[in-house]
């Protein structure tokens, strides 16, 4: 089959990739571009732990075909660092002790960081619904939540 | 996933020359939510996909006073969802399309490609070569059959899985499908057809047929409209039984009215004697209780879903109480 080229602008750097029309927009990420922040879960978009921003939305990358990323704008969770600097959202999760085993972390920060962009100072029924898609087994979401809306009650949207 | 040849077309016309006479050739794409999870677990195989996003202009929604509402094919469920005309004058649409997956696939999924999705019945999604797959037995009437159907259903049994389709027969929408060089208009009442008619697809279209747009008359005032969904889990859960009504009421009675379930049949299914009975009815517990008893009459339920029936009356009780209170 043919490969195709297309273009990403991943965490504000440009990339040029040669992928085959059956690759996901995840298996670009981390095979290709070594952002293994993204975690490969369910595969089936049940766990979120895939979960990127594109074009200012929260998507699951395992189900978005590579091909059709073509010319979009993704951040995932290595976007978020500021001069080396933790990003507010994932120091606050480290304060709310919100990360236990870690593997949903990458996708709830990505879920939450578009829920702050959209809304300033979310509450907390706007909080779960925007993590609804992104599935935790160790926390019980309580300390989740709580550090998401310290974040919007701070301001520290960007 | 098996390796294929994409296709971007720039028309319709492109794109339904892409495809020849069988589905095992040629697929459309849209959000691909759906057709990824088909394609993954090896259902679908086909050899040329063809994005259907690569067609201009067909993710608008526009409304019109007077004339409705024109939703495009590629709109995503999170633009119905938060649209505000919809949220004013079509609830039920809005409604149903919060109710849909999560919310990273409501950004992603289509209308188009959610009423046209493929059934989520176990064994078909499972490794189970049953009727649908073009073999020869149904293993949900002796299996496990909790969430397959209660009418419509022979010889297959599933349960249609959009949440859209219900709302939309509600409305009854209109669709735009392009066919083989022209459009032509659908009632969204004849879209869909059960396993006793084609055992194989779950709508009319052929290959190289896809949805452009759907339609929506306006309402009157004095109309309205609501979606209730029971899922098992809040969220990315299908519904078990859900139920769309749309009421036009006329002082303290009701004037005419369609009320239509989800999670009972491989169709969205229109519930034609509650409809009827609400010309006239006065919207009172006891009148509620007294038309429901007509309702779903034919049900043959399999041996672990008998419980739907209840819980099928029970919510056209509640959303019409609730709409017409
Ligand atoms: C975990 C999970 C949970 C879900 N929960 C729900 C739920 O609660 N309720 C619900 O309703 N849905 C649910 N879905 C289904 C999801 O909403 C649909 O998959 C989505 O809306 C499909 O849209 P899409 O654009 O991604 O379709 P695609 O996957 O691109 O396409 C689906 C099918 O439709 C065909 N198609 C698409 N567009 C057209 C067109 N314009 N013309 C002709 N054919 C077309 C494709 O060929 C394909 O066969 C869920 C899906 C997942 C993975
Ligand atoms: S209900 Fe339909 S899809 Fe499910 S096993 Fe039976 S034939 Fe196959
Ligand atoms: S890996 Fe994508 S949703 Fe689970
Ligand atoms: S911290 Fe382990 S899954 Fe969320």
């Amino acid at each position: 089959m043919k490969t195709i080229k297309i273009q990403l602008l991943v965490n504000n750097n440009e990339y040029e990739v040669s992928v085959s029309p059956n690759e996901t927009l995840l298996d670009i990420l981390r095979e290709r571009l070594g952002l293994t922040g993204t975690k490969r879960g369910c595969e089936i978009g049940e766990c979120g732990a895939c979960t990127v921003v594109m074009n200012g939305e929260a998507v699951n990358s395992c189900l978005i075909l590579a091909p059709q990323a073509d010319g979009s704008k993704i951040m995932t969770v290595e976007g978020l660092m500021r001069n080396g600097e933790y990003h507010p959202l994932q120091q606050s999760f480290l304060n709310h002790d919100a990360v236990h085993c870690g593997f949903c972390t990458p996708g709830m920060l990505m879920s939450a960081y578009v829920l702050l962009q959209q809304k300033q100072n979310p509450t907390e029924t706007g909080i779960k619904q925007a993590i609804a898609g992104n599935l935790c087994r160790c926390t019980g979401y309580q300390q989740i939540v709580e550090a998401i809306g310290d974040v919007g009650k701070k301001g520290e949207t960007d | 996933m098996n390796n294929f040849t994409y296709f971007q077309p720039k028309t319709l016309q492109e794109a339904g020359e892409m495809f020849g006479k069988s589905w095992h050739e040629t697929t459309a794409l849209a959000g691909g939510t759906d057709l990824l999870g088909l394609m993954k677990d090896d259902i679908e195989a086909p050899r040329n996909v063809v994005n259907l996003k690569s067609l201009p202009g067909l993710n608008r929604i526009s409304y019109q006073p007077g004339k409705g509402l024109k939703i495009g094919a590629l709109t995503s469920i999170a633009k119905i969802a938060s649209h505000s005309d919809i949220n004013k004058r079509y609830p039920v649409l809005a409604q149903a399309a919060k109710q849909v997956a999560s919310p990273q696939l409501r950004n992603v999924g289509t209308i188009g490609g959610n009423i046209c999705q493929r059934p989520r019945c176990w064994y078909f999604r499972g490794d189970f070569h049953c009727l649908r797959k073009g073999g020869d037995i149904c293993y949900a009437v002796d299996g496990k059959n909790k969430y397959h159907c209660v009418i419509g259903g022979g010889p297959c049994f599933i349960v249609h899985p959009s949440d859209m389709a219900v709302a939309l027969l509600a409305l009854d929408a209109k669709l735009t499908v392009y066919s083989g060089g022209k459009n032509k208009t659908v009632a969204i009442g004849d879209f869909f057809v059960l396993p006793e008619k084609n055992v194989r697809r779950e709508n009319i279209l052929l290959p190289g047929e896809i949805v452009v747009d759907i339609r929506i008359q306006e309402l009157n005032n004095n109309t309205k409209s609501g979606y209730v969904k029971f899922a098992e889990r809040g969220v990315w859960d299908f519904a078990v039984v859900s139920v769309a009504a749309v009421i036009q009421k006329n002082g303290n009675a009701l004037k005419k009215g369609r009320v239509v379930l989800g999670g009972v049949a491989p169709a969205p299914w229109f519930e034609k004697k509650i409809s009827k009975k609400l010309s006239g009815l006065i919207p009172s517990e006891k009148n509620l209780d007294e038309i429901m008893k007509t309702a779903l009459v034919d049900a043959e339920p399999l041996a672990m879903n008998e419980y739907k029936l209840p819980l099928a009356k029970n919510l056209m009780k509640r959303l019409i109480g609730e709409l017409t209170a």
